[in-house]
């Protein structure tokens, strides 16, 4: 396992990647970027047992969806600085003739990118599809998904949850990043979730939260607690408590930098709070 | 010229059910989804031979799309069942998002299309469904005709890498085209050949085109009739070949006129050859409870609208 400090590094290297990305195209999702970079560093560069190199259908490996899709800046910049193509490709982020969609794509062929995400609620179901493809295969790997909360409003998702419960799919750990924010404010004002915890519970998941779900050990213990419960015969949700905008003071409380790029200034100001790591691409 | 005889009536989607039983017993890899609605897919001899290819999704067919997507990934050709509304209107951005743009191998196959799924009624008669999946870019769209071609259809997009979306009907049909007649996708089949107007049918509707061809021959007018079991991609070759021929042209789809094969026909003529057409299809409607006899003929979709048409598009040549 690489040290916590080296982890943390790339965290810090993600977070300016991401904001240097959003400001340069003055578009693009930073808040939940920054609120899961943790959360992607650690699958990425700890948890997941992946191969070298990538292929659709990812035989003999962990597989990662992400079912929302507008956190596209973190997941690129761990993808590259995973290796799954170049970090200078970072800086092609939402322009023309780029691989690196708004919204992550397989159109492009984009390495690392195995379903279209964007348009909400989708992804949660294609994640039990290829954990049903693993199983036909008999492939012991498992499948990890990430899904906002507020995403959890989209109906397709309960779907999934029944089916998944009802069908013993229990080599799936989907994580819901718990921020309690979307575009229009506060989950509680815009349409109450309720439990969330109480919900999965009922349809029949296996549920643990990381209410640390910024701190690297904390995401680190929970996610391999969480993959012990996975082969049980049921579909296990992790309930990541985030705060949104993390590591750069100004965007975080506020729902505000869902879908905004900082400024000139205000870049500086959040570069200056996330000194350069492993290099800027 | 073969001449096409009914060899006796039988549904478009039990043609479906047999083309999944032989799948199931020469592809591994073909696994299949339901959505509650197995008996009307005709597919409990594939669930009983593979039980662990199959997965009963219940009614929940955006979930359904979404599970199918996803087992691609790792190599598995799933094909979905549900009625042609749930399998496209219901779900399209599913489709869109998770298949189409994805580029996933899935076989999205649809029974029940058209008002001949009869007394249920227009909530369950989907009539846009070749053009919501028609302009999905990638897709495949292909409408048999009768029993015989609905299983070469299936057994043949089983071999084809990437979307396909697989429209078949409820009632009990001609079936006609030959056992052993080879299913090629994207390419038009010759039925009858004639010199003074082409008929270019899908679906239930090329029987129906041949009927028409044999009365209007009693009339001393010679219709060729090409069967287009895959309105995306089109054969455009083929009915231009046909129409410099004959100068007119009549489509006929149990569909409405707006978004289906009639307009992908004009499309190309357009562009191509500027020829006299006339549509046999629905007028922009929904349709309504009735059997299916019924409702081909009030909403004009049998052998005499097509004769209608034709006599119309000639004095337009």
């Amino acid at each position: 396992m690489p040290e916590l400090s080296k982890l943390q590094d790339i965290v810090v290297q993600t977070r300016r990647d991401i904001l240097r990305m959003v400001h340069k195209v003055n578009s693009g999702h930073p808040g939940g970027s920054l609120g899961c970079t943790e959360f992607f560093v650690a699958l990425y560069h700890e948890l997941m047992e992946l191969k070298d190199g990538f292929d659709m259908d990812g035989n003999g490996e962990d597989l990662f969806f992400l079912s929302n899709g507008h956190i596209s800046p973190v997941y690129y910049s761990v993808l590259a600085r995973r290796g799954y193509f170049p970090v200078e490709e970072l800086s092609t982020f939402r322009l023309i003739n780029s691989r690196l969609q708004g919204h992550p794509a397989t159109h492009e062929g984009l390495p690392g990118i195995r379903i279209a995400s964007g348009s909400l609620g989708q992804g949660m179901s294609v994640a039990i599809g290829a954990a049903l493809a693993k199983k036909l295969n008999k492939d012991n790997h498992v499948i990890y998904s990430l899904h906002g909360d507020g995403e959890l409003q989209e109906g397709q998702n309960w779907e999934a949850i029944m089916y998944a419960a009802g069908n013993k799919v229990d080599n799936l750990i989907s994580t819901i990043d718990l921020n309690g924010k979307q575009i229009d404010g506060a989950i509680d004002d815009v349409l109450p979730m309720g439990d969330i915890k109480a919900k999965f519970e009922a349809f029949g998941w296996d549920v643990l939260e990381i209410k640390e779900g910024n701190d690297l050990e904390a995401i680190l213990s929970g996610m391999k607690e969480a993959k012990s419960r996975t082969g049980k015969g049921k579909p296990v949700c992790v309930l990541l408590h985030t705060m949104m905008g993390n590591g750069v003071d100004f965007m975080m409380h506020t729902h505000a930098w869902h879908g905004k790029a900082p400024n000139d200034e205000q870049l500086e100001n959040a570069l200056s709070q996330n000194a350069e790591t492993l290099g800027d691409y | 010229m073969t001449k096409y005889i009914d060899q006796g009536k039988n549904d478009t989607r039990s043609g479906y059910g047999a083309g999944m039983t032989e799948l199931g017993r020469t592809n591994p890899n073909v696994v299949t989804l339901c959505a509650d609605l197995v008996g009307s897919l005709k597919i409990q001899t594939f669930i009983d031979e593979n039980p662990d290819r199959f997965f009963q999704v219940g009614i929940a067919e955006a979930n359904m799309m979404g599970i199918a997507a996803g087992l691609t990934i790792g190599g598995k050709i799933p094909f979905t069942g549900t009625f042609a509304n749930f399998s496209t209107g219901r779900v399209y951005d599913q489709i869109r998002q998770s298949i189409a743009y994805s580029g996933k191998n899935v076989k999205i196959c649809a029974s029940h299309a058209g008002v001949t799924l009869g007394e249920d009624g227009a909530t369950h008669q989907i009539l846009e469904d070749i053009g919501l999946m028609k302009m999905l870019p990638g897709m495949v769209v292909i409408n048999p005709c009768g029993y015989n071609q609905t299983k070469a259809a299936t057994i043949a997009i089983a071999e084809y890498e990437g979307p396909v979306y697989l429209r078949f009907g409820r009632p009990k049909v001609a079936n006609f085209t030959p056992v052993d007649q080879k299913f090629e996708i994207g390419k038009a089949l010759m039925l009858r050949e004639g010199t003074d107007v082409t008929i270019v049918a899908t679906g239930h509707l090329v029987w129906e085109s041949l009927l028409a061809a044999e009365a209007l021959e009693g009339q001393g007018i010679s219709a060729e009739v090409i069967n287009i079991h895959t309105i995306k991609p089109l054969d455009s070759e083929a009915v231009i070949n046909s129409v410099k021929k004959t100068g007119c042209i009549v489509s006929a789809e149990e569909h409405n006129y707006l978004g289906g094969l009639g307009e992908s026909i004009s499309r190309v003529l357009a562009t191509q050859l500027p020829t006299p057409q006339e549509f046999i299809a629905t007028k922009d409607t929904f349709g309504e409870s009735g059997t299916p006899a019924q409702l081909m003929e009030k909403y004009g979709l049998n052998n005499k609208a097509i004769v209608k048409a034709v006599l119309k598009v000639l004095k337009r040549k």
